[in-house]
């Protein structure tokens, strides 16, 4: 099956409106980029779209909530369920930056920890 | 109390922090810098999102892990930095005004001063929309505040008005945290933010991006109860008949940011009405000898990144002036030309024997275009570069043998 995406680069501020055609799922042509990293990108888009994901989490004895982030990207459908597993963490103070906060989040090997340490 | 520093810098941010650092490297010890806020760090602490860090550190970091590296390095070297202390004033002979609950109210006579106070952002008053001042206006920096450092959401329907980067990162934040972002809705016919936050704060979450609409009207007694949103015109006037209505709880407004010069002011220091930043030379000193302005006081950065390394420079001169060997001499004046607003530095020394970064924002989108620097008719510096645009900071680089055979005053144009 043959499929269009128009896609735009986010590797610098041209911001090139690509035209990416898929058959069965695999990149076969990319048109509309000016340069390497855009057609780089466009491969990873729509193939394997990845997202760092940021968030807040609280901790007990805190009254600032604790800053976190995947160790690397995940799997961009992975988002909503990574947020909803962090929902339910609890943690307590002290933090140390860069210390686990849920091990291999969503099953993807990631980790997400502390960005940030708590007294 | 009165007491004397070689050196105060106002601002624990990223500016004062990196500028305390290169004067501490440079010899300087009695010096200290004076923060506000509970933390040093600066905006940097509620910037919870990746991204910073790039150009100097060679990897993406997140807002707090890249305030920490400098708060980290402060402390290693013995920087003092005061926080819960406001500055009240400051003198055109340095003489620094501030108040805390741990000292109360004291002088500081500073042999030199740097001014690393960050920028503001432009809030409702400043627009002139129409409508009740109801609760749930705020500006997307507030919000991120309540949501990042202090743990809640301001609202759960949302509409974001102007489509600078911290409203598009305010608008995945929401989003991720449960709320909806029912449209962001921004004044010019493109966006000032990245492409980047666009694809990945609006598109991934399918919030539209209205561009060349604004809000002509908010609704509400108590509460915000809606916004109605018009197309406007290429003279920016609504044009009637486009109006749409959304009901939401929440306006953010990102919809630009201001130096924050009360301080600059009241010293007297030379403020450029281009930048709102002050008037400064190549050694970011300002028009009063002993103060400097680094970081997002002196000008709004896109990147922390060059905030560090500008802040860096004006550290080293004030250190060079405290120890009386900045140097000074003959200058020539920096001007806007065709494209360009706001260069900074404004006045460039000739006889320093160093290389020279000028920066600027271009008026529009130039494509496939250069910025040139002329010396009357002369062409002394030219870069070419696939794409300017107003929402990234361009830079030109001078090399020390072209600055000393400045004669007269240059022009920085793009085209």
């Amino acid at each position: 099956m043959t499929e269009e995406r128009v896609i735009t680069c986010i590797n610098c501020p041209m911001g090139c409106r690509m035209t990416v055609t898929l058959e069965d799922g695999a990149v076969v042509k990319v048109t509309g980029n000016t340069c390497k990293r855009g057609d780089t990108y466009a491969h990873q888009e729509c193939t394997m779209p990845v997202r760092m994901v940021t968030a807040v989490v609280p901790v007990e004895g805190s009254r600032m909530p604790l800053s976190v982030k995947t160790k690397s990207p995940i799997p961009k459908a992975m988002i909503p369920k990574c947020m909803e597993e962090l929902a339910n963490v609890r943690l307590t103070a002290p933090v140390q930056a860069g210390q686990t906060v849920v091990a291999d989040v969503c099953g993807t090997g990631i980790d997400v920890i502390a960005t940030r340490s708590i007294a | 109390m009165r007491s004397k520093k070689e050196l105060v810098i106002i601002g624990g941010g990223p500016a004062g922090l990196a500028a305390a650092i290169a004067a501490w490297e440079d010899g300087i010890r009695d010096m200290i810098v004076l923060e506000r806020e509970h933390h040093a760090g600066g905006i940097l602490r509620q910037c919870i999102h990746n991204g910073f860090g790039l150009h100097r550190f060679g990897e993406e970091l997140t807002g707090p892990e890249y305030a920490q590296r400098d708060i980290d390095r402060a402390k290693e070297l013995g920087i003092p930095v005061r926080c819960d202390t406001t500055v009240l004033s400051l003198s055109e002979d340095r003489v620094v005004s501030c108040v805390s609950q741990e000292n109360g109210y004291e002088e500081i006579e500073a042999g030199a001063v740097i001014l690393a106070m960050g920028c503001r952002e432009r809030p409702r008053g400043a627009l002139g929309t129409p409508g009740t001042r109801c609760a749930g206006i705020y500006t997307a920096g507030t919000a991120q505040r309540f949501v990042n450092l202090e743990g809640f959401m301001p609202g759960k329907k949302v509409v974001i008005l102007g489509s600078g980067d911290i409203g598009l990162i305010m608008a995945r934040r929401m989003t991720l945290q449960g709320a909806k972002v029912l449209a962001c809705v921004e004044l010019m016919p493109f966006s000032s933010g990245l492409n980047r936050n666009i694809v990945q704060c609006l598109q991934d979450y399918n919030i539209p991006l209205f561009l060349s609409h604004t809000v002509t009207r908010v609704d509400g007694r108590d509460r915000l109860t809606g916004v109605a949103v018009s197309e406007v015109g290429p003279d920016r006037k609504p044009i009637p008949g486009t109006e749409q209505y959304f009901e939401c709880d929440t306006l953010l407004l990102s919809v630009g940011l201001i130096p924050e010069n009360e301080l600059s002011r009241t010293a007297h220091v030379q403020l450029s009405p281009v930048t709102s930043g002050a008037v400064v030379d190549d050694s970011l000193q300002t028009s009063v000898p002993g103060i400097f302005a680094c970081g997002n006081v002196l000008h709004v950065h896109d990147l922390v990144d060059f905030v560090s390394e500008e802040s860096f420079r004006a550290g080293h001169a004030a250190a060079a002036f405290v120890r009386g060997n900045l140097k000074s001499g003959k200058t020539v004046r920096v001007q806007d030309g065709k494209g360009v607003r706001g260069t900074v530095p404004q006045t460039l020394r000739t006889d320093t024997g160093e290389n020279v970064r000028l920066m600027f924002r271009p008026d529009a989108v130039y494509k496939n275009a250069a910025v040139r620097v002329l010396c009357g008719d002369r062409e002394v510096a030219k870069r070419k570069q696939m794409i300017f645009t107003p929402g990234e900071m361009a830079v030109v680089d001078l090399k020390a043998d072209v600055v000393a055979g400045l004669d007269q005053d240059i022009t920085v144009e793009v085209g």
